[in-house]
């Protein structure tokens, strides 16, 4: 016993910062009856932050509004032309065109794909929206990789230049796109030019990071090579370093592309122009499920087709890559005769010009009459699924056991009684892990018990601010302590508090429940191959849809609400969880694992002991990709009427207020960057 | 050896310093201090001399090998000298022109017609067949397509890749990559051929071979050659000189029997500890005067390794006479003296 008094003795000591915190923390609670500013951080101590990003704002609007109207109108102009082709031209000509562009890229199966896939949305009858897709698309896809280009080899060359962009990529990824769409709004004006451009934005990181891997990737000796065999500084750029770097770059092309698509499909959400973002948006709000689900399988369809020739294109240049396809000199005149062929072959042929009415087929109603059929079948067991994630999981997260359990949820009263055994068995459990010299898995014990008892809207401010700052300076130190305790108070004085517990409270429960079943899952994968071939295709699909079409199932099923949000951000979120956990544990060298075995380790102990700490390292990368993706697919998920800081920027976005939209985004961007960083030196610590 | 025209490679009094200002640290009173003051001046400033005050020469068709340990400053040296690094300080010619002073012009046309080099990594463009790797310098050179062509097929064929002309660098083995690195470093005929631990990345046996062939290559091509390793055997077996470095100077300079039976320093007699000597040293090394007692000697030529030459004496043999290609005696063997000379430790002949 004396070794147990003296380690709990060092416990003590060790937490001592964090026993203050809690302490506080408990008094500010015990006050809080009288005090409500204790909880909800008064409005008179908040700053006016949305008026003044609106005032630079109309600063800014009336300075650029001309360059930006100048700079829309280009756009407007090349877009249009795009279209023209994709769609004024008899549909033919599309067809034939990205046919022989995938065969160039990725040869005879890749053109028939890319055949299939296009008669599937001529003949879903989607075409014109998804055509007008593809062509915000393909605008919008060479300024972002000539933007990303010209920024990464500038970040490659110079080390001051990366240091502005590397933040300011994070930026870009991490506040949500919802929030940069307003600013645009005002200043390049009303139209699908919108879209475009918020599509740039979005897509140019990827390309930036991979050119910068790309040239940095290249062996020295490649470059030095090339200056002994006499080459000017043109020729070493033209012929060793870009076309050492070409692979890796159109990897970011390939990222690029998703991106450019997937911000399309968002940006619909501003309305007034017939693209297949629209389409599903304005079918789900007029709960056409069939409809928004035809439309969004159309999205699909785009996807793994852009994904696939884009990837196509990339594997191409890969050493020892099987198809060449043509020279450029003798592509481009077989690719301008087969276009000219088929526009004299639809002049002739009216069916190859106006896809014949007769062969579009939408099961739309039959669809619709099925979800209904099913909902009435099932309903009483979906609601009680639904009913006991609410219940059990979502409110005393929210509300916490406090004001959670009443007779409505849980059947029961929390009478004083029960709330002495939580405490005392909380605290029970500290004192004994302190007692063991597990001082940190002690102050764990307490924090999730305050938490889950008082509930993410129901912790004092201050207590939020102190344990996070305190979290990250023991992580971190004072840099890290600045970033999160600077992140907190941000949300503190733009008002935005209420609103931010809530995206947390959903947020975490969403990537709790990631980590659980992906992890799960992925360890299910590493042991079986067939599993593993079943999960990875989903996983892909799962990754390459735009986030939107994930909404769609969920909404059909659940109907709006915080479960429904919570299923499409799980949806999302899981993805890396499941990969990185795979791969993890199948990395493991087999060396470690028989070493295991020699010491006669049984299966559990092998796993637990070897298997497990040996990629917990890959594993928490994963649980850092899970939050992140969480995180921007709350603000998605607010269109199914979530609240938090993602419906504040989608009301701010109704309202075209620039100030609002980009307060909470920023907001946002920063509970996003304050955890990517906290998990960073987790990983670090461990490595 | 008799003495020879002017050196085609020289380099004078070369240093490299890394850190934050090495150019400073050479300005001014730098000049006039003595080397031991020079190398505490940079210590004290808080800068590295991977190079100190190198200076030697290399005469035309004759291989200079520059050996070390890891970390010794030869790749420092070689960098220099071809000016891939900038030199701290020192001069360099080229025949007659100071490659240090060199425009950049001048250094790419430099490099375009004189200079080849190998890498240890090979350094192949990993986009181009091995037909384009070796015609890229002449590519830089402004020649049309058919003539380098022509000319990087010969090269191909020189070093025993014929039929790999459209093989892709990831589809060789680690030692056919490296004799696409040599094709292409002799594409352009270049007159100072610089090789960077060339066959460090090859295992023993393949090192073996592409050193015998190393010396065929150069028994036709006669380059003026700086040849980096930090294998002792290799430099035996290839220099026609050695430069032994350490901590960034030089440390002996001298003819491979020169240094194996007249090691400067303990340092250098380290290298020399676990060498066969019997295969390293020829007749022509040990040889002593003449011997004419009257009696019919068997003979070798003066570039036979010992261990040949061994197997000659016999019950009553006790002298072999060492004969020039004209047939002229220039010298004999004693077996107590061959003893001697293989024994490590042991006086050498001349002491
Ligand atoms: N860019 C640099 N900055 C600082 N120090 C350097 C730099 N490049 C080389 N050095 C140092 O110079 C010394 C000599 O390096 P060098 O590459 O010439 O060694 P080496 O003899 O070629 O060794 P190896 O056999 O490993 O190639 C090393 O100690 C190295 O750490
Ligand atoms: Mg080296």
């Amino acid at each position: 016993m004396t070794g147990f008094a003296r380690r709990f003795r060092a416990s003590c000591r060790s937490a001592r910062p964090w026993l203050a915190v809690l302490g506080l923390s408990a008094l500010l609670l015990a006050q809080r009856a009288a005090f409500p500013q204790i909880v909800g951080y008064p409005d008179a101590w908040t700053l006016p932050v949305a008026e003044a990003i609106n005032r630079v704002m109309d600063g800014l609007v009336a300075q650029f509004q001309g360059v930006a109207r100048a700079v829309s109108g280009g756009l407007n102009l090349a877009f249009s032309g795009v279209r023209a082709l994709l769609i004024g031209s008899p549909w033919a000509v599309p067809v034939c065109l990205f046919c022989l562009i995938a065969w160039q890229g990725g040869g005879r199966r890749l053109a028939l794909l890319t055949g299939a896939l296009l008669l599937y949305i001529l003949a879903s009858g989607y075409w014109e929206p998804a055509m007008n897709t593809l062509a915000l698309v393909l605008v919008a896809l060479p300024l972002s990789i000539l933007i990303g280009f010209g920024l990464g080899y500038l970040g490659f060359r110079s080390a001051h230049a990366r240091r502005v962009i590397l933040p300011m990529l994070d930026l870009m990824q991490t506040i949500p796109a919802f929030a940069y769409l307003i600013p645009i709004l005002l200043l390049f004006g009303f139209g699908p030019v919108v879209g475009l451009i918020a599509s740039v934005v979005f897509a140019v990181p990827p390309m930036v990071r991979n050119t910068i891997l790309g040239f940095e990737r290249i062996p020295p000796a490649v470059l030095e090579s090339a200056r002994m065999s006499g080459c000017s500084r043109p020729q070493q750029f033209a012929w060793a370093e870009l076309p050492s770097a070409l692979p890796q770059m159109l990897v970011g092309v390939n990222q690029t592309t998703m991106a450019a698509l997937s911000m399309v499909i968002i940006a619909a959400i501003i309305g007034g122009f017939e693209d297949i973002g629209w389409a599903v948006l304005s079918a789900m709000r007029k709960a056409q499920f069939g409809q928004s689900l035809l439309s969004g399988a159309v999205i699909v369809v785009l996807a793994i087709l852009l994904d696939r020739v884009t990837a196509a294109y990339a594997a191409r240049q890969l050493p020892g890559a099987s198809h060449a396809g043509l020279p450029l000199r003798r592509f481009a005149p077989v690719l301008a005769a087969a276009l000219i062929a088929a526009f004299l072959a639809a002049q002739a042929l009216p069916a190859l010009r106006d896809w014949p009415a007769g062969l579009i087929h939408s099961p739309a109603q039959a669809i619709n009459a099925a979800t209904t059929g099913f909902v009435l079948a099932h309903g009483e067991l979906m609601a009680a699924l639904k009913n006991g994630v609410q219940f059990f999981l979502l409110l005393p997260v929210k509300l916490g056991f406090e004001r959670a359990v009443v007779p409505f949820t849980w059947g029961i009263t929390l009478t004083p009684g029960m709330k002495a055994a939580y405490w005392a068995l909380a605290g029970l459990g500290c004192v004994l892990a302190f007692g063991r010299g597990r001082w940190k898995g002690g102050i764990a014990v307490l924090v999730v018990a305050g938490f889950l008892y008082f509930g993410a809207t129901g912790l004092p401010w201050a207590t939020v601010l102190l344990l996070t700052t305190l979290l990250a300076f023991q992580l971190g130190g004072i840099r890290l302590a600045l970033l999160a305790g600077g992140a907190v108070v941000y949300l503190l004085v733009a008002g935005l508090w209420q609103q931010a517990m809530i995206s947390v409270y959903l947020c975490s429960v969403a990537v709790f429940l990631c980590i659980l079943l992906g992890g799960l899952i992925g360890i299910w994968a590493a042991a079986s191959d067939t599993v593993s071939a079943i999960i990875r295709p989903i996983n892909d699909m799962l990754q390459t849809l735009p986030q939107f079409v994930l909404l769609i199932p969920a909404l059909m099923l659940f109907q709006v609400g915080d479960f429904t949000a919570l299923l499409a951000i799980v949806a999302y979120a899981i993805v890396p969880m499941i990969r990185y956990t795979e791969h993890g544990l199948r990395s493991v060298p087999a060396t470690l694992i028989d070493a295991g075995r020699a010491c006669g380790c049984s299966a559990w102990q092998l796993f637990w002991q070897v298997r497990l700490p040996q990629s917990l390292p890959q594993i928490l990368i994963g649980i850092n990709q899970t939050v992140l993706y969480g995180l921007g697919m709350l603000v998605i998920a607010a269109l199914v009427g979530t609240t938090g800081l993602g419906q504040a920027i989608y009301v701010a976005l109704g309202e075209a207020n620039a100030g609002a939209g980009l307060a909470a985004g920023l907001g946002m961007a920063l509970i996003a960057m304050t955890a990517d960083r906290l998990l960073q030196a987790v990983i670090r610590g461990r490595a | 050896m008799t003495s020879r025209a002017a050196p085609k490679l020289s380099v004078r009094n070369l240093w490299k310093i890394y850190g934050p200002n090495p150019r400073r640290i050479v300005s001014g009173a730098f000049r006039d201090m003595t080397h031991e003051r020079r190398l505490e001046h940079v210590r004290e400033a808080r800068h590295f001399v991977a190079a100190a005050d190198v200076s030697f020469d290399v005469h035309e068709g004759r291989i200079f090998v520059i050996m070390g340990l890891s970390g010794s400053g030869k790749s420092t040296v070689l960098r220099a000298v071809s000016r891939l690094d900038e030199p701290t300080c020192g001069q360099v010619f080229l025949d007659d022109t100071d490659l240090l002073t060199a425009s950049p012009r001048a250094l790419i046309e430099i490099r375009r017609r004189k200079m080849g080099m190998v890498f240890q990594s090979f350094g192949l463009l990993p986009h181009l067949d091995v037909m384009q790797n070796v015609a890229f310098p002449l590519k830089a050179q402004g020649l049309p397509r058919d003539r380098r062509e022509a000319r990087a097929r010969e090269m191909i064929d020189l070093v025993g890749l014929k039929g790999r002309e459209r093989s892709y660098p990831h589809q060789l083995s680690g030692g056919q990559q490296q004799r696409v690195g040599i094709a292409r470093s002799l594409a352009v005929e270049p007159e100072l051929w610089f090789l960077d631990e060339p066959f460090s990345a090859l295992d023993p046996l393949i090192r073996a071979q592409m050193q015998d062939e190393f010396l065929r290559l150069q028994k036709q091509l006669h380059k003026t050659i700086v040849f980096v390793t930090h294998d002792f055997l290799e430099a035996l077996k290839l220099a026609d000189t050695i430069c032994i470095m350490k901590d960034g100077e030089i440390v002996q300079i001298g003819a491979p029997a020169e240094i194996v039976l007249r090691p400067a320093n303990a340092y250098v007699r380290e290298f020399i500890g676990d060498v066969p000597l019997a295969h390293v040293l020829r007749a022509g090394d040990v040889m002593s005067p003449p011997r004419n007692d009257g009696r019919a000697h068997p003979s070798v030529p003066p570039e036979a390794i010992l261990e040949d030459a061994i197997r000659l004496f016999g019950e009553t043999t006790e002298t072999v006479d060492v004969v020039g290609a004209d047939g002229a005696v220039l010298g004999s063997l004693q077996p107590l003296q061959v003893i001697r000379s293989l024994h490590h430790d042991g006086p050498g002949p001349d002491r």
